[in-house]
């Protein structure tokens, strides 16, 4: 309760909240208030917001409802951003556990693979993951996933560096606990607090990075993405400059709820630290 | 001398990473659908297999594949980084002829993140809590979420093509035969868009990062202690609080050196830049995997050098650096 009360004491925390629930709301109503393939044709192509009162987003260069893409596509980036985020913070949370916890060999092998990781842009990495495996919906969310883990490892390895000697965790041993039981059944629920504060870090940058691939058109074309109308709205952008305009505010406001929500978690977990 | 000998043992030390990256690409892209001589034959219209079996023989890459791995890291001891059968030149060559635009528009970036970053950050954290603080950490938080890509399009709307005081995009103009100084005047007017375009996120990290660290130093002892001693608050912040504060900043840059060129890719294909990260873009799209993996490795090179760098400038920042180990 205490934490609640904190949480909503933040004026930018709670302006997140309220921006990603809209965000929410969409992707939960687009099915209803657009029941129609938001990919189908609509009417006449290039029309602006508001100049046919059926299409108060306007239609894209192929004649597509616009606000139909953006309610769908609100899908499609809070399911990339949630389930890549998912992907990263499991991986990242097992290799930084057990680099953590044992330390030494298994540290050094795991934390060369990181920094491996690290030192490869991320962004190449996804377009080579891309270019071998294809770019299915599937295979996008995976990839993303794939290139975000290293910061979440190192985050774990960090918090299990600094428990592993802890009382409770030789109480754990003396009682000829498992190792696998200690890492994830005693040390990982109190290490975990700060990982998923950072989860939001990795899903604002999980959005950007499938909305820059599908500007490339190097993501999957046959869902209604708003990086993909954005691509679109580029062949028309020195006249219809609408149609890139939309989407990337779509973008922008969810980004920034989820990074503000982010932050308000963090100042209600750590009051101390607040305005840092 | 030490700090030298500190910064090569940790270049050292990266040399195991870049072989590890090598060998993991190289192994990613076996599974990659199609190969070089493939990508060949598309484009001379087809042929028969005895042609493709001569020229995977003559590419080595009937080979296994250990063998092919051995073969490829022993040509890069040489600096050979293949043949990209696309541009019909060495990997090598064509790497080189794109990334001066690449180096400049990150040099650019980075400084004009930096510059801006530390500027704004100080102002936030002198009047923390006040309007000037929740407006730039409030411009801070948007432009972090902004799209790079999207910022680059709007620009374009905004300054090319409604205002028309600066060129949509390309490194320079063609039209023109220019030397000297109008060159050099001609690239710079070029490059603003896409500098502010690629810098944007990263100005957004710094200044938050500054004003958090500014924080930090000021509730120190020895500001106080300078403050005590009667200095104004111009000496302390410039004598005293930046050059503490001024640490986690040169930190990022090493760290946010692979994000940069990352970010490039999609920043040069929006202002159509022949640089690195639009080749890597093209590479991908015409299956040209020798140049992709030769890109890999000359970004993997930057980021070290980068961190290099950062490891020089952090001991010159902080003596005690340098005086322990």
């Amino acid at each position: 309760m205490a934490f609640l009360r904190l949480y909503f004491r933040s004026p930018p925390a709670v302006i997140g909240l309220l921006l990603l629930l809209l965000v929410l709301l969409m992707a939960l109503t687009a099915g209803w208030i657009f029941p129609r393939d938001p990919l189908s044709l609509a009417g006449r192509p290039l029309l602006w917001p508001l100049q046919n009162p059926r299409f108060w987003l306007g239609t894209d260069n192929s004649g597509r409802d616009i606000a139909a893409q953006i309610f769908h596509g609100a899908r499609i980036s809070l399911l990339i951003g949630v389930v890549a985020t998912f992907i990263a913070i499991a991986i990242g949370v097992v290799i930084g556990a057990l680099a953590g916890y044992y330390g030494r060999r298994v540290d050094n092998v795991l934390m060369r693979i990181t920094e491996a990781f690290q030192t490869l842009p991320n962004f190449l990495l996804l377009l080579v993951l891309v270019a071998v495996f294809g770019s299915t919906l599937t295979t996008v969310t995976i990839a993303i996933g794939v290139v975000s883990w290293p910061a979440p490892a190192r985050l774990t390895r960090a918090e299990f560096l600094s428990l592993r000697n802890r009382e409770f965790v030789q109480a754990g041993r003396t009682l000829g606990m498992r190792d696998m039981k200690l890492i994830f059944g005693e040390i990982l629920p109190n290490a975990l607090p700060p990982v998923i504060v950072y989860a939001s870090v990795v899903m604002a940058v999980a959005i950007l990075l499938e909305s820059a691939l599908a500007f490339l058109r190097l993501s999957d074309p046959n869902v209604a993405s708003w990086g993909n109308l954005i691509g679109l709205g580029r062949d028309v952008l020195r006249v219809q400059w609408y149609v890139s305009a939309i989407p990337g505010v779509a973008i922008l406001v969810t980004v920034l709820a989820v990074s503000l929500v982010g932050q308000g978690l963090n100042d209600a977990l750590n009051p101390r630290l607040k305005g840092r | 001398m030490r700090i030298l000998s500190l910064a090569g043992r940790r270049l050292a030390a990266s040399i195991p990473t870049l072989i590890l990256i090598l060998i993991g690409v190289f192994l990613l892209l076996q599974f990659a659908p199609g190969d070089t001589v493939d990508a060949m034959m598309a484009q001379m219209g087809g042929g028969d297999a005895a042609t493709a079996r001569q020229l995977r023989q003559f590419y080595g890459l009937d080979l296994s594949v250990p063998a092919q791995l051995g073969n490829y890291l022993w040509r890069l001891v040489r600096f050979d980084l293949g043949f990209s059968s696309i541009y019909g030149k060495p990997v090598a060559t064509v790497i080189a002829e794109r990334l001066p635009p690449t180096i400049l528009l990150m040099t650019a970036s980075l400084s004009f993140a930096f510059f801006f970053g530390l500027v704004f950050g100080v102002i936030a954290a002198r009047g923390v809590n006040k309007w000037p603080d929740t407006i730039i950490s409030t411009l801070g938080l948007i432009f972090y979420a902004t799209p790079s890509f999207w910022f680059g399009l709007m620009a374009i709307v905004v300054f090319s093509v409604y205002l028309q005081w600066l060129p949509p995009g390309g490194f320079e103009d063609i039209g023109l035969v220019q030397t000297g100084i109008w060159r050099t005047l001609d690239i710079a007017q070029h490059l603003i868009l896409p500098t502010l375009t690629l810098g944007l996120i990263f100005l957004a990290i710094y200044l938050r990062i500054m004003r958090a660290s500014m924080l930090e130093v000021l509730n120190l002892d020895f500001v106080r202690t300078a403050r005590a001693k009667g200095l104004d608050e111009t000496r302390v912040i410039v004598r005293h609080v930046l050059r503490n504060a001024l640490l986690p900043m040169v930190t990022l840059i090493g760290l946010q050196a692979g994000t940069m060129l990352g970010g490039s890719v999609v920043v040069e294909s929006v202002f159509s830049l022949p640089g690195l990260g639009r080749l890597a873009y093209e590479s991908v799209v015409q299956r040209d995997l020798n140049t992709l993996l030769g890109i890999i490795f000359v970004s993997a090179l930057v980021v070290i050098a980068v961190n290099f760098v950062v490891d020089i400038l952090y001991a010159r920042l902080d003596p005690r650096i340098s005086t322990e180990a």
